[in-house]
């Protein structure tokens, strides 16, 4: 143990100790954040189930009527809406989510529109336009700020300024597992022939205005409500992230502490062992 | 009166889940009232007041955005936003109303900018006519 004196390795143990400090605060601050986004993923839920089915039942029973939100036009311009974090250190989290925005938007005409610091950050180093940057921080985005967003997505998609719209966003699986995946908002897709086929007659609906008038006014709520589903997802798979991350970092710290307390002791001992020696060889 | 069976969802969650007797919501159209053995019926609703009326009860509420569908079995409201009028946070609504008032006044205001305050102020003007009525 020659060679590293015992102060270097406490001074290291030291700083070991309160980083570890740091991550487990971190830790437990990702965790009750998680409870709390979880029970809104959950709570969310019920919405959007009741939108997506009232929209398969409007396309399914008018087959007559076309919206310019379900015919699919030759693509030129796509948007993507991508959902990353504000922070770092929250495993790969942020990089897994904008390295597959990257794979997917590459030789497409693309515009980004960002949601989370750094997402604008590693859009704007690539020099890959951006819709806007108002959504930097990804913490102040409300169900407001979706249903606004939705609003004007719905209304440029209308005037062609984009062919395709999709969102990527994480997935929250579970605790332990998010993935990342990307959904198609605009055009919608048609529901399946088959599904017609066994649907229920629903000729004798009433709508307010016409069906179609309902169906446009309802796209920009479903979309919004998506958006809202997407960001709420993104948000506990990051807190989840975080947490994983963290509580391995604090894993990390134990064991190096460990590890250093070992060294330690060894030179303290081989440092007794040497000043024995020299007493008995100078008497 | 007959009940039927409703049901309001919003992205926060399950608002009302039971039986009620008469539904009122502004829809796009103008306000339109539910009972119970209604016509199958969809609509996208507006801004305004909602009136659920439960075992005897009348319940006001803010009832902005989302939309409406009755079917045979049940009747479904899905708004953007629906607060009970005791619920409703009635400074937070006059804070929400002046900010918006001034963005209105504000001339330099770009287009999107006076649309969004606009919607604001209309949200705003609607929580404190239902926030009167608890």
């Amino acid at each position: 143990m020659a060679g590293v004196s015992t102060k270097e390795i406490k001074n290291r143990i030291r700083s070991m100790e309160s980083t570890k400090q740091i991550t487990k605060a971190m830790e437990m601050v990702a965790a009750s954040k998680l409870r709390r986004a979880q029970a809104q993923v959950l709570s969310s839920r019920p919405y959007f189930e009741i939108l997506y089915s009232t929209i398969q039942d409007i396309t399914r029973s008018n087959r007559d009527f076309s919206s310019l939100y379900l015919t699919g036009r030759p693509v030129n311009r796509v948007l993507y809406i991508v959902i990353a974090g504000d922070r770092g250190l929250a495993g790969g989290y942020n990089s897994n989510i904008l390295k597959q925005v990257q794979t997917d938007i590459q030789g497409k005409d693309a515009v980004v529109l960002p949601i989370g610091k750094k997402a604008v950050d590693f859009f704007k180093s690539k020099n890959i336009p951006l819709l806007t940057e108002n959504y930097a921080e990804a913490a102040m985005v409300g169900i407001g700020d979706c249903f606004s967003i939705s609003k004007q997505l719905s209304s440029a998609f209308l005037a062609g300024e984009f062919d395709e719209i999709y969102v990527a966003f994480t997935s929250f699986v579970s605790v332990l597992s998010q993935t990342p995946a990307s959904l198609q908002l605009l055009p919608l897709k048609q529901p399946e022939h088959e599904e017609k086929a066994e649907g229920r007659p629903h000729s004798d609906t009433v709508y307010e205005g016409d069906s179609e008038e309902v169906f446009a006014a309802i796209v920009p709520e479903y979309l919004g409500g998506i958006l809202y589903g997407a960001l709420c997802e993104s948000r506990a798979s990051e807190q989840a992230a975080r947490r994983a991350a963290m509580d391995s970092a604090t894993q990390n710290a134990d064991e190096m502490i460990a590890d250093l307390s070992l060294k330690y002791n060894r030179a303290r001992q081989a440092a007794i062992t040497q000043e024995i020696t020299e007493i008995v060889a100078g008497s | 009166m007959t009940p039927f069976k409703l049901k309001i969802v919003t992205p926060d969650g399950l608002i009302f889940d039971g039986e009620a007797e008469e539904l009122i919501v502004r829809t796009t159209g103008g306000d339109v009232a539910i009972l119970a053995r209604h016509i199958n019926y969809v609509a996208p609703l507006g801004m305004g007041r909602a009136v659920v009326v439960s075992g005897g009860q009348r319940r006001t509420a803010a009832c902005i955005g989302g939309m409406l569908s009755v079917t045979q079995e049940e009747v479904t409201l899905v708004p953007t936003t629906f607060e009970w009028a005791e619920k409703i946070d009635v400074n937070r609504a006059e804070a929400s109303y002046q900010r918006a008032d001034k963005i209105l006044r504000d001339q330099n205001a770009s287009s999107t900018e006076l649309k969004l305050a606009e919607a604001r102020l209309h949200r705003a003007l609607v929580r404190k006519s239902v926030a009167s009525y608890k």
